[in-house]
């Protein structure tokens, strides 16, 4: 019981990156941007945010500097799409490859550096609570953090009047104009805070969970990022449980490993087996097959299932929005 | 707002990207303390300047062609293939399977001559490339996947793959020191110019196959199909053409031609399989295609660029203890100004026509 506690308590920390940046594309994405650079800004977020809590010896400043950068990123997707009309998915990609190469050329006298680390701090009262102490409140700040961040965003969208506004910009632009939404600084606004969440995804990463700065220190999570976004539907909840769900698959690859059934696969190709397997279970969520096994169920049945596996994209995403 | 328009700045226009891109790159190399000329110097000799260093860019260029040949396909049918990287890869994968039905534990040929075996590890690579590229493709038509998601996906499975093939049954049995499987025996290996890295047959072939896509887009009528079902699917699909028999064609083609790429990197160019052979080459013949406006013949010159670029940086490396990566960051910025600069261009200096 206690190891299982344990296990799952590290789920929830080590998935906490993806959680950040998974949210930050979701907000930028619901208000219609997609920022495809998920994968390089986080790899310069990383790279930033370890190089300045080193320097400077301020973990805070570190955070603040991913940030800064993963917003500075998002500006240009924004500005190259929004105001200058080019294809995002062309400007992200670039900016996705021109990030990662930043990243390992600026990072060079950082790399295999021992440097700061985000301590754990321990709730006092809630951490004694029976499973969910140890569970939710003997962690860091960070995935404490991230905690707050699902929560808030998923109130955010749903519970709130500017929140309406977000996903009636990403749906029907040209409505939200007519009511007087200013949907390009709407767009602008949410893309930059996606872009400061994704930053510190990548710092969370360096100063967190893989700790220090090495080449290519967070490649591939950016794109699982990106995929969980799309696949959970565009939904807070719901992308959150896809990034703690790939942390389960990364423990899980891990238990595996010493299995001695196992130990024909070689040991290197265990890692990388949570990314595939990822992947193809999102795919498979997704896919068309999925409406044909839902439809063998009861109607009622039908109608909540696909409710909760099932949703659609914003609209308007990816689309050029032209203002009067 | 439109901004009157002046000669010297039509003259500059074209210019104006790789303008931009240098000054950003000077500006970078200045913050790592280098000296910008310097290091443009040396990016030149060291890709360009020796017939050595020729050859070398030479064999980059002909992955990079072949790569972007067929993007040039999937492009034009309006398809993001991310997933040529795992083309790449798979391609090289069955070239190597494909070899060892002809080699021994060393290397050695065993069955055969040099020649069939060259032919089994280029057929294997078609093969393999295009199985790849249509699983893409079938999860994009019947799973509507997006196939930027579907590329992702099996890009990350065969790079697993590959990691379990080198470690796992293809490891090598003899001890060798280099990573990857053992290495063909040099007979095997396609024939190069003396002394050099880079095989005539290879260039020869790339021109080919980048001729041959820019007839057949150009010529044909699958061309103007594609192109239709790259402008508008659902049109497309009115007017009776086979829209989904298209978007198969065109990830087929793209799939061979990676496939071409991945065995070229196995049987000219490391003679083995190493991990992550594709080295970014797809990626990057994604940039020259968005460089090149879909345009094949522009492919030709843009990837010389690139390649050039790619092994100059890895002279800095060497010479200037700079990080070859700054290489990547420079071919990301030319794409990027373009990018900008186009924008710019349609939203400032429209033509009055």
């Amino acid at each position: 019981m206690e190891a299982l506690l344990a296990t799952l308590a590290s789920i929830l920390r080590d998935s906490a990156p993806i959680v950040f940046a998974g949210l930050g594309e979701t907000i930028n994405e619901r208000a219609g941007v997609v920022n495809l650079s998920v994968e390089g800004t986080m790899l310069l977020g990383a790279m930033t945010g370890f190089a300045v809590a080193f320097v400077s010896g301020s973990l805070t400043l570190g955070f603040l500097a991913a940030m800064l950068v993963g917003s500075l990123i998002a500006l240009i997707v924004a500005f190259g799409s929004i105001t200058f009309k080019q294809d995002q998915v062309a400007v992200g990609f670039v900016m996705t490859l021109m990030a990662s190469d930043l990243s390992s050329f600026l990072g060079v006298p950082y790399v295999r550096v021992p440097g700061p680390q985000v301590e754990t701090l321990r709730l006092p009262l809630l951490a004694d609570l029976p499973v969910i102490g140890p569970l939710l409140f003997d962690q860091d700040i960070v995935t404490y953090l991230s905690f707050g961040l699902i929560i808030g965003m998923w109130a955010w969208f749903y519970k709130t009047q500017p929140g309406l506004r977000l996903r009636g910009t990403g749906e029907r632009p040209e409505a939200a104009f007519a009511r007087g939404t200013n949907v390009k600084a709407l767009r602008y606004t949410y893309t930059l805070l996606g872009g400061a969440l994704i930053g510190f995804a990548g710092a969370a990463y360096s100063l967190h969970i893989k700790l220090g700065w090495s080449h290519r220190h967070t490649a591939g999570f950016g794109w699982i990022a990106l995929a969980i976004v799309i696949f959970g539907g565009w939904d807070p909840l719901k992308v959150a449980f896809g990034a703690y769900f790939f942390g389960a698959l990364r423990a899980a690859a891990t238990t595996l490993q010493g299995i001695p059934e196992f130990k024909d696969i070689p040991v290197q190709a265990f890692p990388l087996l949570p990314f595939p397997l990822m992947i193809l279970t999102l795919i498979l969520f997704n896919s068309d097959g999925l409406n044909r096994v839902l439809s063998l169920l009861p109607l009622r049945l039908q109608r909540t299932l696909s409710g909760i596996l099932r949703s659609n994209p914003p609209a308007a995403l990816g689309t050029h929005f032209e203002q009067q | 707002m439109t901004l009157p328009r002046s000669r010297w700045l039509d003259w500059l226009a074209p210019f104006a990207p790789l303008l931009i891109a240098l000054a950003f790159t000077s500006a970078l190399l200045l913050i790592a303390g280098a000296p910008p000329l310097a290091t443009f110097q040396k990016l030149i000799t060291g890709s360009l300047g020796t017939p050595g260093k020729q050859a070398d860019t030479a064999v980059v260029w002909t992955s990079l062609v072949l790569c972007s040949a067929g993007l040039l396909a999937t492009f034009t049918a309006g398809q993001w293939n991310i997933g040529i990287e795992g083309q790449i890869m798979m391609g090289a994968i069955f070239a190597t399977g494909a070899s060892r039905f002809f080699l021994d534990d060393t290397g050695t040929l065993v069955t055969a001559t040099p020649e069939v075996m060259l032919v089994a590890v280029f057929s294997g690579g078609v093969l393999g490339g295009i199985l790849w590229a249509l699983f893409a493709a079938v999860l994009k038509v019947f799973g509507r996947v997006h196939e930027i998601f579907g590329g992702l996906g099996l890009n990350f499975v065969s790079t697993a793959l590959s990691i379990y093939l080198l470690f796992g049954p293809w490891r090598q049995r003899t001890g060798g020191t280099l990573s990857g499987t053992v290495q063909f025996e040099p007979r095997t290996w396609l024939p190069t110019l003396e002394g050099m890295r880079v095989s005539p047959l290879a260039i020869v072939a790339a021109l080919l196959v980048i001729g041959a896509l820019y007839l057949s887009l150009h010529g044909t009528v699958w061309g103007l199909q594609l192109k239709a079902v790259g402008r508008n699917i659902r049109g497309a699909y009115t007017l009776g053409i086979r829209t989904h028999r298209m978007l198969f064609s065109a990830y087929a083609v793209c799939g061979a031609c990676a496939g071409i790429a991945g065995a070229y990197l196995v049987a000219g160019v490391h003679h083995r399989l190493i991990p992550g052979i594709s080295s970014g080459y797809g990626f990057l013949g994604i940039l020259i295609v968005l460089l090149s406006g879909f345009r094949a013949l522009w492919v030709i010159p843009i990837a010389l660029f690139f390649s050039a670029v790619s092994i100059g940086s890895t002279a800095l490396q060497l010479d200037l203890q700079l990080d070859s990566s700054v290489g990547g960051v420079l071919q990301a910025a030319v794409v990027l100004s373009v990018l900008l600069v186009q924008g710019f261009r349609e939203r400032y200096l429209k033509r009055e026509a």
